[in-house]
């Protein structure tokens, strides 16, 4: 899966600060998910929706990455309305409708997707490194930071490994079915590729000693607030107390 | 420069090397041969502190080396190019992996950006700074790789497999710079064009000992 698919871009999105993005995020996703109203979280996706549009994301690929997240609250709508107690609106058979458990799934589904979108026009359209400094800029501990990072950076090395050894194994025939043998190959495969990252990781660690690594980072970049950065920063902020006091 | 004595090592109980000696002079360009699995990239661990012998001294720029502390001096000042160049570059972009070792070595950021774009024009890398370091080819991630250790202005260069998955292109690149860096360098390498063009030394690696090899070892 492409990752940075709506990282570059020219929009005033993409060069908003990122330290901005993060907080703004942050702060938006927490209001949002803690609201109750309906009306006030239908009106909270204008936020991210205007942002999206300013972008000028591919709406396809939005929509693509909203199905993601749908296919999960799909499983909400086969449920809560049929579990919550409340009162009944519609009786399929021995199956009824309650109003309460509609409104359940109504509110988390809009939820989520205000919080997704507002994620895709923000975290989505910033390369993921250009987040994990805003990240140490923003005093998340060291460690988490530096295993986000790696995590990031190794990952496609772990994943063109792991399509080596497919290929490998496919080169010489293997095609997978349900025995026992398929298992075997594919715990081989899987056991591999652990002990190939473990052993990366020394290498790795040996590589940045051989650099003068003494357990600390230290950061070329630094981070400069412009104004528009306060102005989007403000507004959004601004937004976000309104729908939570605005009731 | 450089000077093992009478060093042991082994992984578990098997014994790779039981009494190496090895002295590298100031300036000194040497091929080190040898077949595979003989124990040539663990030399270079044992010389850059990432393994430590069994018994025998570690001698390097003039002073005993065992503790962590006492290589941690050297790293800057001997450079050590890995295997694989994944290995090394660990950085999102070009220019934090290169300043990462100027950065270490206490350059304020001013002057490590400065470094960096000195070390990159000198390999002919100049715009490469904002480039995403996993997304450049595998030349490009060697020669990148070269520039995180130039960067730290090292005295003497160890070279693991230079040119292993490299095209002729890049190659001749890679032989240019070296020969024109004024540096002494130890290279490991079974690339024997290669070896011919770059070192003025040979020696070889056999039954854990180190001992002279003879130009015409190279001809097949």
């Amino acid at each position: 899966m492409e990752m940075e698919e709506f990282a570059s871009g020219k929009s005033w999105v993409h060069k908003l600060d990122p330290r901005v993005k993060i907080v703004i995020t942050m702060v938006f996703s927490v209001v949002v998910a803690l609201n109750n109203h309906l009306e006030m979280t239908a009106i909270s996706i204008i936020l991210p929706a205007f942002l999206l549009v300013c972008a000028r994301l591919d709406f396809g690929k939005v929509m693509l990455r909203l199905a993601i997240v749908n296919g999960f609250t799909l499983f909400l709508w086969l449920f809560l309305p049929f579990t919550t107690p409340g009162e009944t609106i519609y009786a399929i058979g021995p199956f009824t409708i309650q109003r309460e458990g509609v409104y359940q799934a109504l509110l988390i589904t809009l939820k989520s997707n205000s919080i997704i979108l507002m994620a895709l026009a923000l975290l989505g359209t910033s390369q993921i490194f250009t987040l994990v400094h805003a990240m140490s800029h923003l005093w998340v501990p060291d460690k988490l930071v530096h295993l986000f990072f790696f995590c990031f950076r190794y990952i496609h090395v772990i994943q063109d490994e792991y399509h080596r050894l497919n290929n490998a194994m496919k080169m010489r025939g293997f095609k997978p079915k349900t025995n026992i043998r398929t298992y075997r190959a594919y715990s081989y495969l899987v056991g591999m590729l652990l002990i190939r990252s473990f052993n990366r990781s020394k290498r790795i660690l040996q590589a940045m000693r051989c650099r003068g690594f003494k357990g600390k980072f230290y950061i070329l970049h630094h981070y400069e607030m412009k104004r528009y950065d306060y102005a989007v920063g403000g507004s959004s902020l601004a937004f976000s107390i309104l729908l939570m006091v605005a009731k | 420069m450089i000077q093992l004595r009478n060093i042991q090592f082994g992984y578990g109980s098997r014994l790779i090397f039981d009494d190496l000696n090895l002295k590298i002079e100031n300036g000194e360009r040497i091929g080190l041969l040898g077949s595979n699995g003989c124990g040539k990239t663990t030399l270079c661990h044992i010389i850059m502190g990432l393994l430590p012998p069994k018994s025998g001294d570690v001698e390097i720029l003039g002073k005993k080396r065992t503790k962590e502390y006492d290589f941690s001096e050297i790293r800057g000042r001997i450079g050590f190019l890995f295997q694989d160049s994944d290995d090394q570059l660990f950085c999102p972009t070009v220019i934090e992996d290169v300043a990462f070792g100027p950065l270490n070595m206490g350059q304020s950021p001013e002057e490590a950006k400065r470094t960096v774009a000195r070390t990159l024009a000198s390999l002919k890398l100049s715009g490469f700074e904002d480039r995403i370091t996993y997304k450049l080819s595998g030349g490009e991630k060697r020669l990148v790789s070269l520039a995180t250790v130039l960067a730290m202005n090292p005295e003497f260069l160890i070279l693991d497999e230079p040119t292993s998955g490299l095209d002729e292109k890049t190659t001749e690149r890679l032989i240019e710079t070296l020969k024109e860096s004024g540096l002494g360098y130890m290279i490991i390498s079974h690339d024997r064009d290669f070896i011919k063009r770059t070192v003025t030394k040979l020696i070889q690696m056999k039954d854990g000992r180190i001992q002279a090899a003879e130009w015409n070892s190279l001809e097949m």
